[in-house]
C-alpha cells in the first residue's frame, strides 16, 4: 500500500497556514525584505536557505512577532497577524542561542509558557512530563541549563518551545551550536518529533545539507527575495536559476549560445571550433539565446577511452583530486582552459584508483543530465 | 613557592601600612584605659559600654540607618529603571543628553549638589529633617545604582527577554520574571553601593539636615570638633569591624558560588 504522498502546495483546494503577501522590510535605507510572496502549508517542515544577511531571520522574526512589516501583510491561519502582539500569537520559537532561562530548573523552563497561560497545575505536570519524555531529558528535570550539555540545552529549548502545542514552531539556526555528528542525529530526531506532533515547522538555517535533510520543501533566498521554493529534489536537479544551482551543492557551470535542434532539444555553442553540446530542456530558448548548462559533477562519467554512445564527450587533462572518502572529485582541464568537475564513489580501495593527476581523460554525460537555465 | 624580592616586600609593606596603620591606631585606642587618646594607659573595654549609655550617638546611629535603607531603596528602584530603559530603548530623541544627565551627579562636587538640593528644599518649603535627607541621598546615590546595573543590563541576552514575551508573557511580566531574577546580582550590589554611600556621607547631608536629624558622621564630626574622644575610637571599631565582617562574608558567598556552577559545569560536560 502506498502511503499518500505530502503535498499539499500542489493541492489548490488546500489553505495554506501562512501566507506572505507583498511583504518588504525594510531598516532606514537597508532593504532586509523585497516584495516577498510565500506560503507555507499545515504540518509542513518548511526550511529558509540563503547565506547570512539574505533575510531568512528577518522572515522568522516577523512571524514570531518582534518585527512587523514595513509593507503588505502576513495571515497566519487566515488572520492577518500585524496587530496581534508576540505573546498573544500562537506562534513559538527556538531560539540560536536557545534563550533558556539560567535561574529556572529545565522543569520549570518547560512549564514557563504553560503557567502564563494558567493551565491547572496537574495539566502543567502532565504536559510537561510528556514533554520530558519526547525529547528524552526525564532524567535532567531538576538540573539548571548550566548543569546540562550542549545537545541537552538544545533539547530543552525544543520542548520548552512545543510544550504550549503552537500552531506554528519556528527554528533559528536550531543545531548551530552543536558538533557535526550530533547535529545529524538531532536531525533526525527533528523530523521525528515534526511528524509525531504534526506541527508546522519553519527552520532558518545557512546549511544546505540540514535543510535538504529535514525540510518537506525549501526556499532559497538572497538579498532579501526568495529565488526559488520546491521540495530538496527539485531545487537539486531542477534548480530555476544560476544562483540557485550554484548555492545548492556543487555544479558545472558551462555558458554558451542555444540553437534548437528539435523539440525541447537543443545544441549550446560554448567555444568556438569545439563541438556545441548536446542538451534536453523543458525550458524554452530562442535560436541565439544566452543559456547556461548547469551539470552536477556527480552525473558526469569519467573514462579512459571515449565513449562510444554518449551524447556529449569532451577529452582533457586530470588537474586535481579532490578525494573525500567515500567519493573523489576529479578536476579536469580541457584544451580550452575550461575546467569541469566530474566526480565517482570510490568503489574500490585508493591504491587501485583508475586515474591519477596529469592523465588524460573523456568526461561525458548525457543529454538530460543537465538543465538549461536562461539566468 | 616564589620568594618575593626585596623590591616587592618593600613596596608591600609601604602600601598596606599607608592603608592600615590609621586603622589600627583608632581600634588601638578604642581599647584604652585613658581618657586621653594619645597616652596609653592599659587595655579596657569601658568606652564601648559608655558609648551604649550615649543616648544621643545611639539616636543618631538610628537615623543613619533609616536614611541609608529608604534613600538605597528609592534609589534601586530609579536607578534601574533608568538604566533599563537608557540600554533597553535604543535610539530615541534626546538619548544622548539623558543619558549624560544621568551620570552627571557622579562627577559633581558635593557641596554643589548638597547646595542646590538646599536651595531647592527651601524654595518648596519643605521643612528639613530625615526625608529631606533620603530624598538628597536617593538622588546622589541613583546614578551609582544605574551605572552598576547598566553595565550588567549590556551584556544581557535579549533573546531570554524575547523568549519570554514568545511564551506568553505581557512586557511587565517578562521583566519580573526574567529579567530582574537575571540582573538581581548587580541590582543587590546597586543597593549596597548606595547604602554604603548614604552610611558615610558627611557633606550633602549636613547641607539638607535639620535640627531633629542628625546622621552619624554629622555626629561624629561636631563631636570631633570638641576633642576626639576614646568613645568615638569605639563606634568607628564597631563599624570597621560591621564592614569588615560584611565585606569578606559576601565575597566568600559569591566565591563559593562560582565554584559550585564550574563544578556543575564540568560534571555536566562529563555526565552527557
Amino acid at each position: 500500500m502506498a502511503t499518500p504522498v505530502f503535498e499539499p502546495w500542489n493541492d489548490p483546494d488546500e489553505k495554506p497556514l501562512i501566507q506572505f503577501q507583498n511583504v518588504s522590510k525594510r531598516f532606514g535605507d537597508f532593504t532586509a525584505i523585497d516584495d516577498l510572496t510565500i506560503d507555507i502549508f499545515e504540518r509542513e517542515f518548511f526550511a529558509l536557505l540563503g547565506p547570512s544577511g539574505c533575510g531568512k531571520t528577518t522572515m522568522m522574526r516577523m512571524l514570531a512577532g518582534f518585527e512587523a512589516p514595513t509593507e503588505g501583510k502576513i495571515f497566519l491561519a487566515g488572520q492577518d497577524i500585524a496587530p496581534v502582539p508576540p505573546n498573544q500569537r500562537a506562534v513559538n520559537m527556538m531560539f540560536q542561542s536557545y534563550a533558556l532561562f539560567p535561574h529556572l530548573s529545565v522543569w520549570e523552563n518547560i512549564a514557563f509558557g504553560l503557567k502564563r497561560e494558567g493551565m491547572p497545575r496537574n495539566e502543567i505536570n502532565a504536559r510537561v512530563d510528556e514533554m520530558l519524555r519526547l525529547t528524552r531529558l526525564e532524567k535532567f528535570a531538576r538540573r539548571k541549563p548550566h548543569q546540562i550539555s550542549g545537545g541537552q540545552r538544545q533539547r530543552v529549548a525544543l520542548a520548552r518551545s512545543l510544550a504550549k502545542a503552537p500552531k506554528l514552531l519556528l527554528l533559528d539556526e536550531p543545531l548551530g551550536a552543536l558538533d557535526r555528528k550530533l547535529r545529524e542525529e538531532t536531525q533526525f530526531e527533528l523530523m521525528d518529533i515534526q511528524e509525531k506532533t504534526g506541527t508546522t515547522f519553519v527552520i532558518v538555517t545557512h546549511d544546505q545539507e540540514e535543510a535538504m535533510t529535514v525540510a518537506s520543501r525549501v526556499a532559497v533566498m538572497d538579498n532579501g527575495q526568495v529565488k526559488q521554493v520546491a521540495t530538496p529534489a527539485d531545487i537539486y536537479e531542477a534548480p530555476n536559476s544560476v544562483y540557485v544551482a550554484d548555492f545548492i551543492g556543487d555544479v558545472n557551470l558551462i555558458e554558451g549560445k542555444a540553437t534548437a535542434t528539435g523539440k525541447g532539444s537543443y545544441a549550446l555553442h560554448w567555444r568556438d571550433g569545439v563541438e556545441p553540446l548536446t542538451v534536453e530542456s523543458q525550458n524554452i530558448f530562442s535560436d541565439g539565446q544566452t543559456a547556461h548548462l548547469a551539470i552536477r559533477p556527480e552525473k558526469v562519467t569519467i573514462s579512459a577511452d571515449r565513449p562510444a554512445k554518449a551524447a556529449n564527450a569532451v577529452q582533457g587533462k586530470v588537474l586535481d583530486i579532490a578525494y573525500l572518502g567515500n567519493l573523489s572529485t576529479y578536476h579536469v582541464e580541457l584544451p580550452t582552459g575550461d575546467v569541469i568537475k566530474a566526480q565517482t564513489a570510490n568503489t574500490r580501495r585508493i591504491s587501485r584508483r583508475a586515474y591519477t593527476w596529469e592523465d588524460t581523460v573523456w568526461l561525458s554525460w548525457t543529454a538530460s543530465g543537465g538543465i538549461l537555465l536562461a539566468n | 613557592m616564589k620568594r618575593l624580592s626585596a623590591f616587592n616586600v618593600v613596596s608591600l609593606t609601604l602600601g598596606f601600612a599607608f592603608l592600615y596603620i590609621p586603622m589600627l591606631i583608632l581600634i588601638l585606642f578604642s581599647f584604652n584605659e585613658s581618657k586621653l587618646v594619645t597616652v596609653w594607659a592599659g587595655f579596657s573595654t569601658k568606652w564601648y559600654g559608655e558609648l551604649m549609655q550615649n543616648e544621643a550617638m545611639l539616636q543618631a546611629a538610628w537615623v543613619t540607618i533609616k536614611v541609608a535603607v529608604f534613600s538605597s531603596t528609592i534609589a534601586t528602584v530609579l536607578g534601574t529603571m533608568a538604566a533599563y530603559v537608557l540600554v533597553r530603548s535604543g535610539r530615541f530623541l534626546g538619548r544622548t543628553l539623558f543619558s549624560g544627565m544621568i551620570y552627571a551627579p557622579l562627577v559633581m562636587p558635593e557641596v554643589i549638589t548638597g547646595l542646590s538640593l538646599l536651595l531647592l528644599f527651601i524654595g518648596i518649603g519643605l521643612d528639613r529633617g530625615v526625608l529631606t535627607i533620603v530624598l538628597a541621598h536617593t538622588t546622589f546615590a541613583m546614578c551609582y545604582v544605574s551605572v552598576v546595573v547598566s553595565s550588567r543590563l549590556a551584556t544581557f541576552d535579549r533573546s531570554l527577554e524575547e523568549a519570554a514575551l514568545d511564551l506568553g508573557c505581557s512586557a511587565a511580566e517578562a521583566f519580573r520574571l526574567v529579567t530582574l531574577p537575571i540582573i538581581a546580582p548587580a541590582v543587590v550590589s546597586g543597593w549596597l553601593l548606595a547604602f554604603t554611600l548614604s552610611l558615610d556621607d558627611l557633606v550633602i547631608a549636613s547641607f539638607t539636615t535639620g535640627p531633629a536629624a542628625t546622621t552619624l558622621p554629622i555626629k561624629i564630626f561636631s563631636a570631633v570638633r570638641l576633642g576626639v574622644s576614646p568613645e568615638i575610637n569605639a563606634l568607628s571599631t564597631i563599624m570597621i569591624g560591621i564592614v569588615t565582617v560584611g565585606v569578606i562574608s559576601a565575597s566568600l558567598v559569591s566565591k563559593r558560588a562560582l565554584v559550585k556552577q564550574r563544578q556543575e559545569e564540568q560534571e555536566a560536560v562529563r555526565t552527557s
